[in-house]
């Protein structure tokens, strides 16, 4: 049972919009991350898939624009608190790179430049849930943001769309990532608000 | 879980920066660097939560103070600064966060660099250094807009006269005090490397702020030698989501 703040009224939202529990909108774009942002040079990025023994797929930035496209409109939550609606992208989907990828191993470790690390099933990123997006706005994503490529995932906190990603490392197990190390939960549903370790 | 704290003190820090004091009897401790969520709820269940950086040092008291800096379009900040008094009661989820910390066992020299409201979390480093009686060699660059715009002041400058352990340097971008001889201006690459533990040290820099004052001072960091992985860094946006 909450304690009722005396004097405080709050400042409603005049929109009909639905957030996930604990939310707030805002139309900026935050930045959070944990150290300096990372630039990397397109001649030297790459993008692997490996099973923890052997690198399965490999693409340089070239082949990696070679790829299919799908543009993208997403709502962002951030376990910071702040949703951003109606967002767009444009990147490849995961299922184009894991297209030719035959594995049973069920969850994912993802990797950024910068040894960022972030944990998820790999059934949440298949199926038109996940992309390795490049441009934000129509623009080319800004390295604060994540460029020249990030992970979205836009179904789960914000954490989870792992900046400067790098590849992807098959698990049998689920292992937690970077945040997830560090007090955030190990999977980040917003609408269950399951932001830190021990909220169910 | 939500925790009840019951607000003890309350304390001015400047013309729009309060600090609240709040008693938390089952509070299980924290680490300096850590924040909380405080949630504040209408009489009608409207619900509003937002994080604020923990001020003051881990203790065994189940004290934690919060400095909160009013943002002009705030929903919770106004709240906390203006209408908050004391006897109120606040909940409380915490503490938050495993990476932008200090630990008492940390004995490499330390860099603390604060953009305006971004000292909190560094303060609560300072603090506990001193109430550990650690020797790790602290430095702080505090870039802030003017004199008056200075958070804990004397406390700062009782710290710099009584050793040298934490030094103190200021970086004013607004107005600066009476003979200062630096004039008004951002952090640069030169008050870095002046201010600054050389990187061949090996400091591990906190580097708290707006993002756009972080971004610039972790790059200029990183430019000097210091490894990105001894960079760790703490942002707020202009919504303030954080601060």
């Amino acid at each position: 049972m909450a304690i009722t703040s005396r004097g405080f009224s709050g400042r409603r939202s005049a929109t009909d919009v639905k957030l996930p529990p604990g939310q707030y909108l805002t139309t900026d774009f935050p930045v959070l991350s944990a150290g300096p942002t990372p630039h990397i040079p397109l001649d030297r990025w790459e993008f692997t898939i490996d099973d923890g023994t052997d690198v399965l797929r490999r693409w340089n930035w070239k082949s990696f624009r070679d790829l299919p496209t799908d543009t993208i409109t997403a709502d962002l939550h951030c376990v910071t608190r702040w949703s951003k609606l109606a967002t767009s992208w444009e990147g490849v989907s995961l299922d184009v790179l894991l297209a030719d990828v035959k594995t049973d191993l069920p969850y994912a470790m993802f990797r950024s430049y910068g040894d960022y690390t972030t944990n998820l099933p790999l059934k949440d990123v298949m199926n038109k849930q996940a992309w390795i997006a490049f441009k934000f706005d129509g623009a080319d994503l800004a390295p604060e943001h994540g460029g020249p490529a990030r992970l979205l995932v836009p179904h789960l906190y914000l954490w989870k769309s792992a900046k400067w990603v790098k590849g992807m490392s098959l698990m049998p197990h689920d292992k937690p990532g970077f945040w997830e190390n560090l007090g955030y939960h190990i999977y980040g549903d917003p609408w269950k608000e399951q932001r830190y370790s021990g909220d169910e | 879980m939500w925790r009840v704290g019951t607000v003890v003190a309350l304390h001015d820090e400047t013309a729009t920066a309060r600090t609240v004091r709040l008693e938390v009897p089952d509070w299980p401790g924290h680490l300096a660097g850590q924040h909380v969520d405080v949630r504040l709820t209408a009489s009608d269940g409207y619900s509003a939560v937002r994080s604020y950086s923990i001020a003051s040092a881990p203790n065994s008291k189940g004290r934690v103070e919060l400095t909160v800096e009013r943002l002009p379009n705030g929903e919770v900040s106004p709240y906390l600064t203006q209408e908050l008094a004391a006897g109120d009661r606040l909940e409380l989820r915490g503490p938050i966060g495993g990476w932008f910390v200090w630990r008492a066992d940390q004995n490499e020299p330390i860099q603390l660099i604060a953009g305006g409201s971004g000292i909190v979390p560094l303060m609560a480093m300072i603090r506990s250094r001193i109430s550990v009686g650690g020797t790790a060699p602290f430095r702080l660059l505090y870039s802030v807009r003017e004199p008056g715009a200075v958070f804990y002041p004397d406390e700062l400058q009782a710290l710099s006269n009584k050793d040298n352990s934490v030094t103190a340097t200021y970086a004013y971008t607004r107005a600066t005090p009476k003979d200062w001889p630096r004039p008004t201006g951002r952090i640069d690459a030169a008050l870095i490397t002046s201010a600054t533990w050389p990187s061949k040290l090996g400091p591990t820099c906190y580097v708290c702020g707006p993002t756009s004052f972080v971004e610039r001072v972790a790059g200029f960091l990183a430019s000097q030698g210091n490894s990105p992985d001894k960079i760790r860094t703490e942002r707020f946006g202009p919504t303030g989501d954080r601060k």
